[in-house]
């Protein structure tokens, strides 16, 4: 066995067993620590096919940002998760069926799957050649796919104006910092010296 | 080489730079105090940009045959454009009074409008799905635009929900048919599937797509959300769905079946034939219950769709030209509807009953008058342009063969003539209940009363809009 049919078989071990531990073991916080071992060992996979742009995204996007979030989430947020899994039984049957979907999607991709003739000349021109792999997913998005990538552009910005739209709330009589005003403040306007008598007070 | 590119698109640029220009001016300045202008400004922008595309010439491919600027989608974004800078320009009163006074409205809307245009433009999978995301993700904000209101945070929520739903069906359908051809672009995938009949996989693309699109119509059975957005969302807002997004979602339709699957037209014509006659019965069957006028009108928008579509299924360029003259017509009748829905008030409150209009037409005659014409014209009654929609897309579908569908179209506007003509009893007989206030509003009784005599006056010719319409579907359909 070479050294690379070697790391493959170790990666897709670890990915299955990552996925399969994520869904199983009773601690939530141990669930993303598989989830980071199941990202970690794909990007490996990535490595492997030669797509090192990508596997680097993958453990910079997903293991450093979405998962750490996750942790976060898991660890901040009150989740009874003994009370969620109690409810999972409830939705058994439609994960049953879209279990079955699956398969038969599987099915119908490995067993009986035509494409056209033109199909495999049509998806092996789009790359392009002699370049390395970073350098041609630059060269797609920012020049066959630029209207695309400039219009996801758009769509995220919508998102964003929508979440402030339906979430922020001006709220009166709320005390914000002003910089300003407080290095302005004059010791003469803000206190008040007063002559207390002996005996009388206030 | 991109240079040329940019250039086809440049009515997009401009509007998406508007919109950017105006969000960051009214976020530094007067925030919601420029509601108003903010408001005319965008409808403006919208008639400058449907009067400059209609007058542009360019060329028809950009982005190596991913953007179409073909006559076809121009006539789809004239369209777009006119029908929403009127809705705006017409809600933006009854807004304004009911303290939905966000600048970012007519943002989000001019956001939703290069949806649209993008997505009628579409000659790629990723760039449909790219418009379509744009136009829906703004459209799901302005439906819950009033959050303090259970209904329209209901209706906002349910549009995303289902409307995700539907996105995750269509690329799920676009994910199979690449899997298929090798490649997202139309032409590409117009070469893969030309011998007339689709493989399995391919089918299930095609299906799962239409399923994706149809939801995007309001077509049975993906129409159920519609009711219950249209009777939550803001009136100005509901209005705004039943008229552009329909417009647009219709054009993507009719580009993708012909441009995508022109090759496989026997496989997609049964579903959409069927898909029709389902909207036409249950649009029509359902709204006989409805009390509601918001409600009413989705039922009869799901009827309309059903008509439509049955020009679709027809396959032809006529088809194509049927169902393009039918939603021109629908849109303007719908854009008078809603301006006399916006005037229906009781003690500056809206009401949406329409038991409401009970003996409306001895307080104001003229106004009845427009809603009885346009009235008719929706049922489909002879004399008025809404009978030559129905016309055009009965013949279209006659002459592809179709003849069952076609008779089953007028079974169904048949059934459906009872509603309509229920309004317009309530308003000539009838006993009076309480009265509604006096109509407000100079702009809506404008377009009301516009509206109205569209439908009289285009009996002669229907304002030229045979041969603009022929012309965009010789565009699509060669």
């Amino acid at each position: 066995m070479t050294v690379a049919a070697f790391s493959f078989y170790l990666f897709a071990l670890c990915v299955l067993a990552g996925g399969l531990f994520t869904v199983i073991s009773r601690n939530p916080v141990h669930s993303v620590l598989w989830l980071i071992l199941s990202f970690l060992s794909a990007a490996g996979l990535f490595v492997l096919l030669g797509a090192e742009f990508v596997a680097m995204l993958l453990v910079i996007v997903y293991v450093g940002a979405v998962a750490v979030l996750f942790l976060f989430v898991v660890m901040m947020l009150d989740v009874d998760f003994a009370e969620l899994k109690a409810e999972m039984a409830k939705y058994m049957p439609l994960a049953l069926l879209i279990g079955v979907i699956l398969l038969m999607q599987f099915g119908l991709a490995f067993g009986s799957w035509t494409e056209a003739e033109t199909a495999k000349a049509a998806r092996l021109a789009v790359a392009p050649t002699d370049v390395q792999n970073t350098a041609a997913l630059g060269l797609l998005i920012y020049e066959q796919y630029f209207l695309v990538f400039q219009l996801a552009g758009m769509v995220l910005l919508v998102a964003m104006i929508g979440a402030i739209v339906l979430t922020l709330r001006h709220r009166p009589n709320v005390k914000r910092q002003n910089v300003l005003h407080q290095m302005w403040r004059d010791p003469a306007k803000a206190m008040e010296l007063k002559d207390v008598k002996p005996g009388q007070g206030l | 080489m991109l240079q040329a590119d940019l250039n086809v698109i440049l009515p997009e640029i401009v509007l998406a730079i508007y919109a950017m220009l105006a969000l960051v001016g009214a976020v530094y300045t007067g925030k919601d105090k420029l509601t108003a202008p903010l408001t005319w400004a965008t409808a403006a922008v919208f008639v400058l940009l449907g009067l400059w595309i209609a007058g542009r010439d360019v060329a028809d491919l950009a982005f190596g045959g991913s953007f179409h600027a073909d006559g076809f989608a121009k006539f789809a974004k004239v369209a777009v454009l006119f029908s929403a800078a009127a809705v705006l320009v017409m809600g933006q009163d009854y807004l304004a009074r009911r303290k939905v006074t966000n600048f970012e409205y007519p943002v989000l809307v001019a956001l939703s409008v290069l949806g649209m245009m993008v997505m009628v433009s579409a000659g790629d999978l990723i760039v449909l799905y790219m418009g379509l995301e744009l136009m829906s993700l703004a459209l799901y904000v302005v439906a819950s635009m009033r959050r303090d209101s259970i209904k329209s945070t209901e209706s906002g929520l349910k549009y995303f929900v289902l409307g995700s739903l539907s996105s995750g069906m269509l690329l799920y359908g676009a994910s199979l048919v690449y899997g298929f051809s090798g490649t997202t672009l139309f032409s590409g995938i117009i070469q893969a599937a030309e011998d007339g009949r689709a493989p399995l996989g391919l089918l299930f693309g095609v299906v799962f797509m239409i399923a994706g699109m149809s939801f995007k119509v309001s077509a049975v059975p993906f129409h159920m959300w519609t009711p219950d957005v249209y009777e939550g969302a803001p009136t100005p807002i509901t209005a705004f769905f039943a008229t552009a997004p329909k417009v647009a979602a219709m054009a993507l339709f009719a580009r993708v079946t012909h441009s995508a699957f022109g090759g496989i037209v026997a496989d997609w014509q049964q579903i959409i034939a069927l898909i029709a006659v389902l909207s036409m019965f249950l649009g029509s069957i359902a709204a006989i219950g409805q009390t509601n006028i918001k409600r009413l009108m989705a039922y009869s928008s799901i009827t309309h769709m059903g008509f439509a579509l049955m020009g679709l299924a027809a396959g032809t360029a006529f088809g194509v030209q049927a169902m393009l003259i039918y939603m021109a017509i629908y849109v303007v009748m719908n854009i008078g509807v809603f301006a006399f829905i916006l005037t229906m008030e009781r003690d500056g409150q809206p009401v949406t009953d329409i038991a409401a209009l009970k003996m409306y037409s001895t307080a104001y005659p003229g106004r009845a008058l427009a809603l009885l014409i346009l009235m008719f014209s929706l049922a489909g009654v002879p004399p008025l342009v809404g009978f030559f929609g129905k016309f055009y897309v009965l013949r279209a579908a006659y002459d592809a063969g179709l003849i069952w569908l076609a008779v089953l179209g007028v079974v169904a506007s048949v059934i459906g003539a009872f509603y309509y003509l229920r309004i317009v009893y309530f308003m000539y007989f009838g006993e009076a209940e309480e009265p509604l206030d006096k109509p407000k509003g100079a702009i809506l009784w404008g377009f009301l009363m516009a509206s109205a005599a569209i439908m009289l006056l285009g009996v002669v010719n229907l304002f030229g809009i045979e041969g603009m319409a022929q012309a965009a579907s010789l565009a699509l359909v060669n």
